[in-house]
């Protein structure tokens, strides 16, 4: 099979018009996250079991309100907008945290503990818990907790949820749509791999 | 339940093939061509790639974004099982390790491997070091079967005229990406040779093949491939076997027993469904084990019968013994020169596109034999955890933003980071021989059974210093490579403390030396033709009956032995029709 039939095969050759590889083919429509709030359709290649897992998670419901509404304020503290791509809540992160804390249950426990601690470090420093601080009292915390390089010993359990946080924000943030864009990642469709162009190569020294 | 009852088909066929991976799919796709009338019993459900392989998915098509929680190596991954199967546990021996990667699928584990596929060369059949037993047969006996898998499978690969690296029919390889550019340059220093790779993906169209398609480079081989254009059983073997009209295959059976006669021959097998857990069985004159090494010594040795007390082909009770894997060792970090770089599409293919074969021999060193070393590294679609533990490096470069030289951080200087760091990864990893030793088994737990009633495997391995010296040579190497092309190495080094980071037994997914080949009865399990030396109509086509394997990932020698056990079969037949 040549190339021509073999994009034909995967169906992404319409009517002898090439000109659909150019674009993001493989992409489903619009530039935005699709929002995932059910189990999809039961599609080809996915096990029943997890199908089945899938749809029971969305069915459940981990954090309360206060929990959701601090990781929304936290997570847009670590990934907020700025002129290249949104900030973490506009593109479904809290989300993305609820649903992989019951996928991944050994999140639960040091998630949930986390942000008690926070709030009780919160109402001890400022006399309320973290989400009703102004601005510049929530970051004077988040500066004691997100540096583990220069953060004192006694906050490290602060440093320890702030770390999952972080992890758990940018995996939801650059596994969307959005940040894939910002990411520049401009893969995952057919092509042909000649190796690397000759500018970049000439630039990093592989080409004289 | 108040009865069981067993069905029975009175069909006798010709072969039933246990099993639809690398080994089971070649015998089967051989004999089935060749006329022969073919059952295929597969434990797990059908799988067509065209159809199933979850390739070009994004990660925000599904609400866990590519974890591995239902999956191993992620939920877009081809292959349906895992370390862990519901319902069917193994066991091991205190103070002893062994982790059992088991895929219940049509072609099996076939459908997710690296597509890495090196020939075993004349040293490795043939010891020079007498260190482990000689194969019944040379490489040069080998050759022409490794040359017609070359040709019916494709593989891409250049003609290096190495030592004990014996070369192939190739399509052309990939080019190097740029993080292999920085490798070749930084291994060449440290005396460590990188060539092109040699995998089993169809950079260009497969002559005289109108089935499968050529690679569109998605570098997603491990979600098998809808256009075929890499080699998984399924979509190379099975379903063209099928095609024939001479291959049955029944999905959901998995195989209980082999059943035997007074006289010690095969007769057929005895399975459980199971989707309904009803009772099967189903005769054929021969019968082929392609279950994968661990899977097929089960079978055997829960084959128990007047014949064969010890289990089928176990009357030297090696059946499970030498069961050997890879070696396994790496190191990862990031290329300083990488930050910031340009973005372009580098998916490039699924297997790899450079490696470096072990040339040097093994003078001086204080292990046998060796291994070769796997790169990684790029510009790969974001997964979930792709961008975790950002805290552990981000600090070990100059800021060029004027922000704290701080490790973790937030906000539009953190997502800056995110930005700088992608694609800037780099690694490696060792795949060597361990040796095959006796004491290093699987046999069948005493106490315990799975789900269908069926008696489980309990293993027996622990690693020895020479699997241990040589972790330690692949660490120090590695630090001197990613030293010598300026990378900055963020997975920590592995001390004596961790093995030099040696992978658990199993966990390269290598296993093998469970029924080995051998001329002498006593010390073998199987003839040179995977013929089971007290069972002549049972053969064996997986990696049981390696006798050792080189540092070769293993499935192009499955698949040119099972080639070659298969014709033995058909030329067998012949004479008696003759």
């Amino acid at each position: 099979m040549n190339r021509r039939d073999t994009l034909k095969a995967l169906g992404l050759l319409a009517a002898g018009s090439a000109a659909v590889l150019a674009n993001n083919s493989c992409d489903s429509k619009g530039n935005k996250t699709p929002a995932l709030t059910d189990a999809a359709d039961k599609m080809p290649g996915i096990q029943e079991f997890e199908y089945e897992r899938t749809k029971q998670l969305y069915e459940e419901t981990y954090f309360n309100e206060h929990e959701m509404a601090t990781i929304t304020v936290l997570a847009d503290i670590i990934i907020p907008k700025d002129d290249k791509s949104p900030a973490a809540s506009e593109v479904g992160v809290p989300e993305f945290i609820e649903f992989i804390v019951k996928d991944i249950p050994d999140h639960k426990l040091p998630m949930r503990g986390g942000l008690k601690w926070l709030d009780v470090y919160s109402l001890n420093n400022f006399k309320n818990v973290f989400i009703n601080l102004k601005p510049e009292e929530q970051i004077a915390i988040v500066d004691e907790i997100a540096y583990p390089s220069k953060a004192k010993p006694e906050m490290a359990q602060g440093v320890n949820f702030f770390n999952r946080m972080r992890d758990l924000t940018a995996s939801g943030f650059y596994t969307s749509k959005e940040g894939i864009a910002d990411l520049g990642y401009v893969g995952n469709r057919p092509g042909v791999w000649t190796g690397v162009p000759p500018d970049i190569l000439k630039e990093h020294g592989f080409l004289s | 339940m108040t009865s069981l009852q067993i069905i029975e088909d009175s069909t006798v066929y010709d072969a039933i093939v246990v099993g639809s991976g690398a080994g089971g799919g070649m015998a089967g796709y051989i004999l089935a061509n060749a006329g022969l009338k073919v059952l295929m019993l597969e434990a797990g459900p059908f799988f067509d790639p065209a159809k199933d392989a979850l390739q070009l998915r994004w990660p925000y098509e599904s609400p866990r974004r590519g974890a591995s929680t239902t999956r191993p190596f992620g939920e877009f991954d081809a292959a349906f099982g895992g370390w862990q199967l519901e319902g069917e546990p193994y066991t091991t021996e205190t103070g002893t390790e062994f982790d059992w990667f088991r895929a219940r699928m049509l072609g099996g584990r076939t459908n997710h491997w690296g597509r890495i596929s090196l020939r075993m060369g004349p040293d490795d059949f043939k010891p020079k070091d007498g260190l482990t037993d000689e194969w019944p047969f040379s490489y040069e006996e080998v050759k022409p079967f490794y040359d017609r898998v070359d040709r019916l499978v494709g593989i891409y690969g250049t003609v290096e005229n190495l030592p004990n690296e014996p070369d192939g029919i190739f399509l052309k390889p990939p080019a190097p990406r740029l993080n292999e550019h920085y490798i070749m340059r930084g291994a060449e220093k440290s005396g460590v040779k990188v060539i092109p790779g040699r995998g089993a993906v169809l950079t260009e169209a497969l002559p005289g093949n109108k089935d499968r398609g050529t690679c569109f480079y998605c570098g997603q081989c491990g979600r098998s491939c809808k256009v075929y254009g890499d080699f998984s059983s399924s979509s190379c073997l099975v379903i063209p076997a099928m095609k024939t009209g001479n291959l049955t295959v029944i999905d959901n059976a998995m195989v209980r027993e082999v059943l035997t006669n007074d006289e010690g021959l095969a007769t057929g097998v005895s399975y459980v469904n199971t989707k309904d857990l009803k009772e099967y069985s189903v005769k054929a004159k021969t019968i082929i084990l392609g279950a994968s090494a661990c899977e097929s010594a089960r079978l055997m040795l829960n084959s128990k019968s007047k014949a064969h007390p010890g289990g089928v082909g176990n009357s030297t009770g090696l059946v499970g013994k030498y069961l050997h894997d890879s070696t396994g060792a790496g190191l990862g970090g990031f290329l300083p020169q990488l930050l910031d770089r340009k973005r372009y599409n580098e998916d490039g293919v699924g297997s790899v596109h450079v490696y470096s074969p072990w040339i040097q021999g093994n003078k001086k060193l204080d292990f046998a034999r060796g291994y070769h070393i796997e790169y990684w590294g790029g510009m790969h679609m974001p997964s979930y955890g792709s961008h975790h533990g950002i805290q552990n490096y981000n600090n070990k470069v100059p800021r060029t933003d004027g922000m704290p030289q701080e490790s973790g951080g937030y906000g539009a200087a953190l997502k800056q980071d995110y930005r700088r760091f992608y694609g800037a990864s780099v690694g490696m990893d060792g795949r060597g021989t361990a040796i095959a030793r006796k004491e290093n088994y699987c046999e069948i737990d005493p106490t315990k059974v799975d789900k269908f009633g069926i008696p489980i495997l309990k293993f027996n391995y622990k690693w020895s210093n020479e699997e241990i010296n040589q972790a330690k040579h692949m660490i120090d190497t590695f630090q001197e490579i990613m030293h010598n092309m300026g990378a900055v190495i963020t997975s920590g080094i592995p001390g004596a403390d961790t093995l030099y980071g040696l992978a658990t037994p199993g966990k390269i997914i290598h296993e093998g030396g469970t029924t080995r080949m051998g001329n002498d009865p006593k010390t073998s399990v199987l003839n040179k033709w995977g013929q089971a030396h007290d069972c002549k109509n049972l053969y064996v086509v997986d990696a049981g009956p390696f006798v050792q394997q080189g540092d070769k990932n293993l499935t192009w020698t499955i698949l040119a032995l099972s080639m070659r056990s298969a014709e033995h079969i058909l030329e067998q037949k012949n004479k008696l029709n003759s």
